[in-house]
């Protein structure tokens, strides 16, 4: 920016302009509560010169509580000296229950502990899912942490790790749950703290778990493996159910936007009922949403695996795609082969990813056929959409020695990281 | 389920709080066990389990930032209506669940009148949106997200308190700087920054040399030596494509300009394997101007999107779904947007995206 001299501002016209209108503001939240602890007066202070400069006046640090590689977004303000208060001002991650749920006595002891400590501000949630307190400086955060420790909470996590996971609301209150998405979360947390706590991965990774297609968690695209509920086996249909839809909406409606929907055109109408072409459901959720009185999932229930989603740095986006079709989720053993699978992802990957380098990434450098063999997974069908239309292939039982029975010296295929990225754009 | 954990954690390794006290009386009881749920009217949910059990769940749109003071207002009416207990959607809207069917009404009264907050954002709504730090706390943005987020919702609060206005629901997300944390969306709106990374003398030297050369993603970052001897860094200005990457990992390599800065608008992005299953957002208009406090120009570009989609969409096809079958001339047609060069792809999976058929609408 240019020299100009920046005084600590009185007043902060634009941000009153975000005062009216009927969305709750959080401009008139913060001012009012300002009165109470003047950093957050100054925050919108700095808020306002943002506003009007279009500049950003933070600075980022590095801030790390005792043990832990992660969790602190530590914080610094160039204008420090016009508002002094907020010269430092860090927001710690804290892993919140799965699923978001709160009893009031565990919100209000958050909002007890982070009245003590700092500024006072939180917000619910964090693109990561984290609980978000805003606020500290670099002695009141380590206070802050400890009192949160002491009382069961824990930190989320940051930089090259493990991220905080997140899940819907799964069954806790949602009939097309088909795994415990809560009991998962949380077992995944627990069993993996140490990789959310202390960066030991290549880069970060992110679970997100949703209990059946409609991916409530947003897991597809937004983390490296979503967890996605899906079953074995025939839907549930209640024909009572279908006769009284077809009555109340119309069989055109039924057409319309059930029948022509389905992505498989697996849905037949037979007079007043329907009929299911189970082998070719492929679980999308679109005509149980519809007609959620009559269909549901099937009994037989589990999850899909996939790997791989995350936005657009530095290949491009990807969307996830499948890992495992189906793998159930119930008993300590089902959890136990989900949590080999993981390891045996994080060892390949940590044994050959490069730094920086998203499995996705990982996945997309050293190829899937590779990455499978890497992790000891057998190529399914279901993990692609079609086979390869390239014909240059490497076979390499085929392959190896020349017609002359001289050894084949292929040069390698380079893996620099740079070649390949550059390719990629 | 009881599942031992295999590794011992640490004597602070807390792990996520335990899902099952925070849950409502009814959501613990009925675990596993729901039967199915009813949309009785905008931000209220019937949901009714196999016991019989009923709860009636009431959703409301936070502003996400808040202070400790609103968030034991929100406290308490969870107490007074709630059973003591509350849920946040990924969303950042908040739900109350009740057990008591009389109590909807007192509640619903009192989160507008004591919180300010709408009841909402349940079926085909436009949900609160997601959005990133910005200005308020984040290091490396181009621009604020809280402060365009609540413009939006100011503008469309009629299509997040009712649930039939739009032909599928709508979901919006915004991000200050080029990564994105605001992720695919319907509808997104996006930094676009228009030049390399301008090298702040006074910085070189607290990073990392071999890391800022090597995160980006098209090499055009080298090694230089400085007048001074010492070891510097250049940018290949053919080879930048002005990502802001470099900017993450050193905060030297600045790639922001407020006078040059703009917002593009993505859309078409879905999560959920629904009917035809995920798909990223595309490019839907570029350049509007970086315009706090309210961004009217991206106000008056997704009112255009929304007037389109409300008007064409069939029930049930989300906004990306609906181009997919009118297509991009149509939309551009129908919207006014200019189709510009800049819109057809040039990556390396560019060809992919041109139409390889005779499929054209005359
Ligand atoms: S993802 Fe599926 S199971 Fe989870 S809350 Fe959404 S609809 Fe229910
Ligand atoms: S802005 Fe992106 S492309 Fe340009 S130098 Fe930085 S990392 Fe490389």
């Amino acid at each position: 920016m240019s020299e100009k001299e920046i005084k600590a501002k009185t007043e902060t016209p634009m941000l009153d302009e975000l005062k009216t209108g009927p969305w709750p503001s959080f401009v008139a939240d913060l001012e009012r509560y300002s009165e109470k602890k003047p950093a957050v007066g100054q925050l919108l202070g700095q808020l306002e010169q943002s506003y009007e400069d279009r500049w950003n006046y933070w600075q980022g640090t590095v801030l790390n509580v005792d043990g832990y590689g992660g969790g602190v977004i530590a914080r610094y303000s160039e204008l420090g000296e016009q508002y002094p208060d907020i010269a430092q001002f860090h927001t710690i991650r804290v892993i919140p229950p799965p699923g978001w749920v709160y009893s009031t006595e565990k919100l209000r002891e958050l909002c007890d502990i982070w009245e003590k400590h700092s500024a006072g501000i939180m917000q619910l949630h964090g693109m990561t899912g984290d609980i978000l307190l805003l606020g500290t400086d670099n002695k009141t955060t380590f206070e802050a942490a400890e009192e949160l420790m002491e009382k069961g909470w824990d930190l989320g996590g940051s930089g090259p790790a493990l991220r905080t996971l997140a899940c819907c609301v799964g069954e806790a209150r949602c009939e097309a749950a088909c795994f415990d998405t809560m009991a998962l979360t949380k077992h995944l947390t627990d069993n993996y703290i140490s990789e959310l706590h202390r960066p030991e991965l290549p880069y970060k990774y992110k679970f997100k778990l949703s209990g059946c297609a409609n991916d409530c968690a947003a897991s597809m695209q937004r983390s490296d493996m979503p967890v996605i509920g899906t079953w074995r086996g025939a839907m549930q249909i209640n024909q009572d159910e279908v006769g009284k839809f077809i009555d109340d909406k119309g069989i055109e409606f039924v057409i319309d936007n059930v029948l022509t929907r389905c992505p498989t055109n697996c849905i037949s109408l037979k007079g007043k009922t329907i009929d299911v072409d189970n082998d070719n459901c492929v679980r999308c959720m679109h005509c149980i949403n519809v007609m959620h009185r009559a269909l549901k999932p099937g009994k037989d229930r589990g999850a899909t695996i996939l790997i791989g989603g995350k936005r657009t740095l530095k290949i491009g986006d990807t969307m996830s795609s499948v890992l495992v079709p189906f793998m159930p989720l119930k008993t300590e053993e089902d959890f136990t082969k989900l949590t080999d699978l993981i390891d045996s992802i994080w060892e390949f990957w940590g044994d050959n990813g490069l730094e920086h380098e998203r499995i996705g990434e990982f996945i997309a450098r050293v190829g899937l056929g590779t990455f499978l063999e890497g992790i000891g997974l057998e190529p399914d069908p279901q993990m692609i959409n079609q086979p390869r239309t390239s014909p240059y292939i490497k076979f390499e039982e085929l392959t190896g020695s020349k017609i002359d029975g001289e050894p084949e010296h292929n040069p390698a295929v380079s893996n620099e990281e740079g070649e390949m990225a550059e390719k990629a754009i | 389920m009881s599942v031992k954990t295999k590794k011992k954690m640490a004597p602070r390794d807390n792990g996520a709080p335990d899902h099952r006290p925070n849950l409502h009386p009814l959501m613990l009881k009925n675990y596993g066990k729901w039967d199915y749920h009813e949309k009785l009217r905008p931000g209220l949910l019937l949901y009714v389990a196999e016991s019989g059990d009923k709860l009636w769940t009431v959703r409301a749109g936070s502003p996400r930032t808040m202070s400790i003071d609103t968030v034991r207002k929100i406290c308490d009416l969870a107490d007074k209506y709630a059973q003591g207990h509350l849920r946040f959607t990924s969303r950042a809207n908040v739900e109350f669940s009740l057990a008591n069917e009389d109590d909807i009404e007192p509640l619903m009264e009192e989160i507008r009148s004591v919180l300010g907050f709408p009841i909402g954002g349940t079926g085909h709504s436009l949900s609160n949106v997601l959005h990133t730090q910005g200005w308020m706390h984040c290091n490396l943005p181009g621009t604020d997200a809280a402060g365009s987020v609540k413009s939006i919702m100011d503008q469309f609060i009629n299509e997040f308190v009712t649930d039939d206005k739009l032909p599928a629901r709508v979901k919006i997300s915004a991000s200050c700087c080029q990564i994105n944390c605001g992720g695919q969306a319907d509808i997104a709106i996006n930094v676009q920054h228009h030049h390399p990374p301008v090298i702040k003398p006074q910085g070189v030297g607290i990073c990392e040399l071999p890391k800022v050369v090597a995160i980006c993603p098209v090499a055009a970052i080298r090694p230089r030596q400085g007048d001074d001897g010492k070891t510097t860094m250049e940018v290949v200005d053919e080879k930048c494509m002005y990502c802001g990457a470099c900017h993450g990992q050193c905060p030297t390599m600045e790639i922001r300009d407020a006078n040059t800065d703009t917002l593009s608008i993505w859309i078409g992005g879905k999560n959920s394997s629904t009917r035809k299953g995920p798909s990223f957002m595309k490019l839907a208009m570029w350049g509007l101007p970086n315009n706090p406090p309210r961004w009217p120009e991206v106000g008056e570009a997704l009112q255009t999107i929304l007037d389109c989609y409300k008007s064409s969409a069939k029930q049930y096809e989300r906004m990306g779904e609906w181009i997919d079958r009118i297509g991009w001339k149509r939309f551009f047609e129908m919207t006014g947007f200019p189709f510009t060069k800049y819109h057809i792809d040039d990556s390396v999976s560019a060809r992919s995206t041109f139409n390889t058929s005779t499929h054209v609408r005359i």
